[in-house]
């Protein structure tokens, strides 16, 4: 894991004082508002419909056991107890007061964690593969670049008034689990023709009101040449960058209105000339983050009697949704699912953030991952631990086997808490993930990413969902809108509207009717909902949604 | 004529806290929607708006919401405005955690 630096300690220390008197004056009324306001948002920190929200990041979703026990002392002595776990693999605290801002980023900074470019016109969190450094198909862990990139950024003046917020993802392997595609810069890594690890670089992705796949801006670029070649992106992007109109300020549409090729010939030329400037310290600095990623020191555990284990059909489930491979035989990656029927997704008790790191230690080497799809990774677990590991978290109601299922929900907080929201979003989640449960279906239904949004900017990343669901206000009506065959994978796509939306109580019926058409509809139980969709078009979905009417749609 | 004027109550989030709280008459600022000041004339509505915006000390990111005269006084009409007197729906946090009920 990283560890700060006694820089990183010093820079971070400042920034806390300057918010600490910052705060102090708008409280006596030295600050106006209007001035506070970037202040407090430079810090990570929102108003929402009831409450300030504290943003932290968890750069690259890592966390240590330590840093995880910061988090639930924070929620436990100036929250209410929880923290919620976002799709940017951020922590979001719904209840701080302003008096106390100042003393949670102070704990934070004790972790090494932050809440800076959390907010504002920046490059924000740049989040990563949750298997980084665990999965068996990593060419690379992107953590170390990830990292790289965070200290590149991180107040860096040129980049702190771009046109628009800027996210970056990276993964080091090529099968996409950070959403590469749909952020302003995807870094996927791959194999160049001699088998060299290089970046696929995709630019322009993004959600929101305008959603698009990015596009590759260069199929391989030496690793070597990340920080020149992102720097370039950037510039162009600061040069180009729409600031005239907030909703056309991203990149994605800098890229959609130049083109790719004209976006890619000034990238190349302005990397050209960077790339000189770069005197080879960049990667002194990498070689000396990379060390701080070692991996930890497995031990060798003889895997056990499996079969014994697997005798147990709640652990054999479980075993079945909650792990893959590791890159060790004798290793998993564990999945510690946050979406236990009817619980709010990505939120975690201050009881079970300190479990989590008590099992860290105790089986993961200490480690933990957050995941943009709002749950808990423990990457390194010997399987001969995992019947012992799994016992623990069913008693703490943390042995939910549904990682990937159709109640594996994502669920930004919605009208619940954001000011921005359009309708709710975490009651659908909760409402249909207990209904799943009811109809003990979703094993049988297997992979199927549920997404749901509570307004067009997307957080929810309903349109890369299989299923999407999107909140709106429909003359002062929550209305839910459906969208079909989204994929957030190394095959992206953004999903189809199915057409009208549903009023609140017929949302859940009418998802539902969607899973029951796909059983139907399936050729084999290998044939995933994704893959149904692909082969049958929206036809078939859209009558078991509006019957006949759907069929005339459809037609 | 003129077109006819929704009622508004102005509301806001307390500085300290972010708290939900709607001013009242005769200007202080309450955290319960039924004891807000019902504004019935377009002209005082923004002047209140106004005035409030150009203080910020105690009260942030003011604006005018519509609500209409129920029987414990103004309620709101918009959905969103009735979450704001309550609190989020997967906690009993927020208002609803102290509202005798
Ligand atoms: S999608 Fe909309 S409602 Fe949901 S968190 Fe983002 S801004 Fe808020």
């Amino acid at each position: 894991m990283y560890r700060y630096t006694d820089f990183d300690h010093a820079f971070l220390a400042e920034r806390n004082a300057q918010f600490r008197a910052q705060v102090a004056r708008r409280l006596d009324g030295s600050l106006t508002e209007e001035e506070f306001r970037p202040l407090r948002l430079m810090n990570g920190l929102y108003l929402q419909l009831h409450a300030y929200m504290l943003r932290v990041a968890i750069p690259y979703g890592t966390l240590s056991s330590a840093q995880m026990r910061q988090l639930a002392l924070i929620a436990e002595r100036w929250d209410k107890g929880y923290g919620h776990f976002t799709t940017r693999q951020n922590i979001q605290y719904n209840w701080p007061k302003l008096e106390d801002v100042p003393d949670i980023l102070d704990a934070l900074a004790e972790v090494g964690l932050h809440a800076i470019q959390t907010s504002g016109n920046t490059v924000r969190n740049v989040t990563a593969d949750h298997f980084a450094g665990a999965a068996a198909d990593e060419i690379a862990d992107p953590r170390p670049y990830a990292e790289l990139l965070r200290q590149w950024s991180t107040d860096h003046p040129e980049f702190q008034f771009l046109p628009r917020k800027f996210k970056i993802a990276v993964t080091g392997s090529p099968n996409d689990r950070a959403v590469t595609r749909a952020h302003d810069i995807g870094l996927r890594m791959i194999r160049d023709a001699a088998g060299a690890p290089s970046f696929e670089v995709i630019v322009g992705g993004g959600l929101g009101r305008t959603p698009m796949i990015g596009k590759v801006v260069r199929d391989f670029l030496p690793a070597a040449d990340l920080l020149p070649y992102v720097e370039a992106i950037l510039a162009v992007y600061n040069t180009l960058g729409r600031r005239d109109n907030k909703y056309k300020a991203r990149i994605k549409i800098t890229v959609h209105e130049e083109g790719i090729d004209r976006i890619r010939e000034l990238v190349e030329a302005e990397f050209a000339t960077f790339r000189t400037r770069y005197d080879g310290s960049d990667q002194t600095l990498l070689a000396e983050i990379e060390q701080s990623f070692a991996p930890p020191a497995f031990i060798a555990k003889p895997v056990g009697d499996v079969d014994a284990a697997r005798r147990d059909p709640v652990f054999s489930a479980w075993a079945d949704t909650n792990t893959v491979a590791h890159r060790r035989d004798d290793h998993a990656i564990v999945t510690v699912s946050l979406k236990a029927h009817g619980a709010t997704p990505g939120d975690a008790t201050a009881a079970q953030m300190r479990l989590l790191a008590d099992l860290a230690e105790d089986y993961a080497y200490g480690e933990l991952r957050i995941s943009h799809e709002q749950n808990v990774i423990l990457p390194h677990v010997a399987r001969a631990d995992l019947p012992t590991l799994h016992a623990r978290l069913l008693k703490a109601g943390l042995g939910t086997a549904n990682v990937g299922l159709a109640s594996d929900i994502i669920a930004c907080p919605g009208m619940d808490y954001c000011a921005l929201a359009t309708a709710r979003s975490i009651p659908v989640a909760q409402e249909l993930a207990l209904r799943l449960d009811a109809l003990k279906l979703e094993h049988e239904v297997g992979e199927l990413k549920i997404k749901i949004s509570g307004c067009i900017n997307a957080c929810g990343h309903h349109h890369v969902g299989h299923i999407g669901i999107l909140g709106l206000d429909r003359a002062g009506v929550e209305n839910y809108q459906i969208t079909l065959g989204g994929d957030a994978t190394e095959t992206a796509a953004i999903g189809e509207r199915a057409g009208p939306g549903f009023a609140y109580d017929e949302i859940v019926p009418a998802i539902e009717r969607l899973i029951r058409a796909y059983l139907d509809l399936r050729e084999a139980p290998e044939e995933t909902f994704l893959m149904a969709y692909r082969r049958l078009g929206a036809g078939p979905f859209k009558v078991a949604l509006y019957g006949d009417e759907g069929k005339r749609d459809a037609a | 004529m003129s077109r006819a004027f929704t009622p508004k109550v102005l509301t806001g989030n307390d500085l300290r806290s972010g708290e939900a709280v709607y001013l009242a008459p005769g200007g202080a600022w309450t955290p319960h929607h039924g004891e807000a000041e019902l504004l019935t004339d377009e002209a005082e509505a923004q002047l209140r708006l106004l005035e409030a915006s150009a203080r910020e000390d105690r009260v942030v990111g003011v604006y005018l919401a519509d609500a209409q005269l129920g029987r414990h006084g103004p309620e709101p009409v918009h959905f969103r405005e009735a979450f704001r007197t309550r609190g989020p729906s997967n906690y009993r946090h927020g208002k609803q955690e102290s509202a005798l009920s």
